[in-house]
């Protein structure tokens, strides 16, 4: 058994921010993540964020993971990569298994789980032929291994990450038959929609998949428009030749450890469904479990890394790091900060639902 | 080849070493330190395993490690999941049939 005062599932944006914000105050920290490298998604991320300077937007998410791991190496905190959290019992002790051969019991004092999420899948008859992926997953093999999954892709989704992904499998030397958006408006951004647009890609919206076509592996796909209902039109199906379907129909949080903590939920389906219960300090109903990042309601990198330094500031005070005042007052800035991600015709949304979910945290953690 | 060398955003990728790994018992090269499942890729193999009941065809599709859709066969290990292990030199990976056969050789008590 290691105890340490800090640990951290996860080492994406998140879990990332939270340790350094917490080594910085000095706490004694340890992060753990099942990858053998760390930064989570960041490093697929090759395009330049959107939104305010302040936000590092402009600048790729590959960079700020880089920069993030430069600070986390400069304050020296533990990292335990290839290490899985398979078990958390009594709200203190984690089950890691370390490289698949070996187990190690951590109790700590202090817990944030930053564990974020996975993608969302489909089903239409022939959803199952090798070649149908989630976008996600086509990103990370073009971008982080650097091979082609596919060379004529269709991406059902509109949102930031269909558009961001059919670029870069644009920019990676695929090409991008259609991307369909089953609602009858687009849903990303107007900056990464606009540059596929400007490509060439055909956007449809008001349509979707039928079915994929293929023995060995996707040879066709048939789509279809829907009407208001969402019901297929029958006599408005349309073949197209592709070798690879890319899903980007939204992500689920990673849940798993906090369901099995005991933390209590509550379900919001705009932030990706049943999400732990969590307050202004990003604590959950454990006492000593906090939240941060996509677990605590799927957003963006940028978002999380401000939720995971909530996180890692007021773990840092719990354990008699940081004044209370001093957090109080760093953490009204962040919130500023959340506030001003999640404003606009794209933020708002995402600000009231996270609303409902603090009024919640407010009635139920004391 | 399925590899991406020159990208528009992405530094030129250094090839470093290449191991050789077989895959049903055919040599294919890979590049040491990278995912299993990108080096079937980078070779044109798409199939990973066959389902249990139905049989039919599984590729990547979540690509992190979490969905469990690549797993294959490696070293006599069944069940691995190849889209987060890395290769290694003479690695013996097979197509994985169901749920796959732990041999003796893939035991570690």
């Amino acid at each position: 058994m290691i105890e340490v005062e800090l640990a951290i599932v996860g080492a994406g944006p998140a879990g990332l921010s939270a340790a350094i914000e917490a080594r910085r105050a000095g706490a004694e920290v340890l992060l753990i993540d099942e990858n053998s490298r760390p930064g989570g998604q960041l490093f697929k991320q090759i395009h330049k964020f959107f939104g305010s300077r302040a936000h590092k937007a402009g600048t790729r998410g590959m960079n700020i993971g880089t920069e993030l791991l430069r600070e986390s190496k400069e304050l020296g905190i533990k990292t335990w990569l290839k290490g899985e959290v398979c078990g958390i019992e009594d709200g203190h002790k984690l089950w890691v298994v370390i490289d698949r051969n070996r187990s190690e019991f951590v109790k700590a004092k202090k817990i944030i789980l930053a564990t974020g999420a996975t993608e969302n899948a489909v089903s239409f008859p022939g959803w199952d032929l090798p070649g149908v992926m989630g976008a996600g997953a086509a990103q990370t093999m073009i971008n982080v291994h650097r091979v082609l999954p596919g060379r004529k892709v269709i991406m059902l989704g509109s949102g930031n990450v269909g558009v961001i992904v059919a670029y870069q499998l644009l920019q990676a030397g695929a090409e991008v038959v259609a991307i369909l958006e089953a609602a009858p408006k687009l849903g990303g951004y107007g900056v990464h929609t606009a540059k596929v647009a400007r490509a060439g890609v055909p956007l449809y919206v008001s349509h979707t998949i039928k079915r994929a076509f293929g023995t060995d592996r996707v040879e066709a796909v048939e789509i279809v428009e829907l009407d208001e209902q969402f019901k297929q039109i029958t006599g408005t199906e349309r073949t197209l030749e592709v070798d690879t379907i890319c899903i980007a129909t939204g992500l689920t949080p990673l849940t798993e450890l906090a369901w099995l903590a005991g933390c209590k939920f509550n379900y919001i389906p705009a932030l990706g469904g049943h999400l732990p219960i969590h307050d202004h300090k990003m604590r959950s109903t454990q006492p000593d479990i906090f939240i941060a990042g996509d677990i605590s309601g799927i957003e963006e990198a940028s978002t999380a890394m401000e939720e995971g330094r909530l996180a890692g500031i007021n773990a840092a005070c719990e354990l008699g790091y940081i004044t209370q005042e001093e957090a109080e007052n760093r953490s009204r800035e962040i919130w500023d900060s959340l506030n001003s991600l999640r404003s606009g015709y794209f933020g708002q949304k995402r600000r009231d639902s996270k609303d409902l979910m603090l009024q919640k945290g407010k009635e139920v953690i004391k | 080849m399925n590899r991406i060398p020159n990208h528009p955003i992405l530094d030129e990728e250094k090839p470093g070493k290449e191991v050789q790994i077989f895959v049903d018992g055919k040599p294919i090269m890979a590049r040491e330190g990278e995912m299993i499942a990108a080096a079937l890729i980078a070779n044109g193999i798409y199939i990973n395993r066959y389902t249990a009941h139905k049989h039919k065809p599984r590729g990547i599709y979540c690509a992190i490690g979490r969905c469990t859709d690549c797993i294959m066969t490696v070293d006599d290990v069944p069940n691995v999941r190849t889209c987060v292990t890395q290769v290694k030199e003479g690695m013996r990976i097979t197509t994985q049939h169901g749920m796959g056969v732990w041999s003796e050789e893939g035991r570690n008590d």
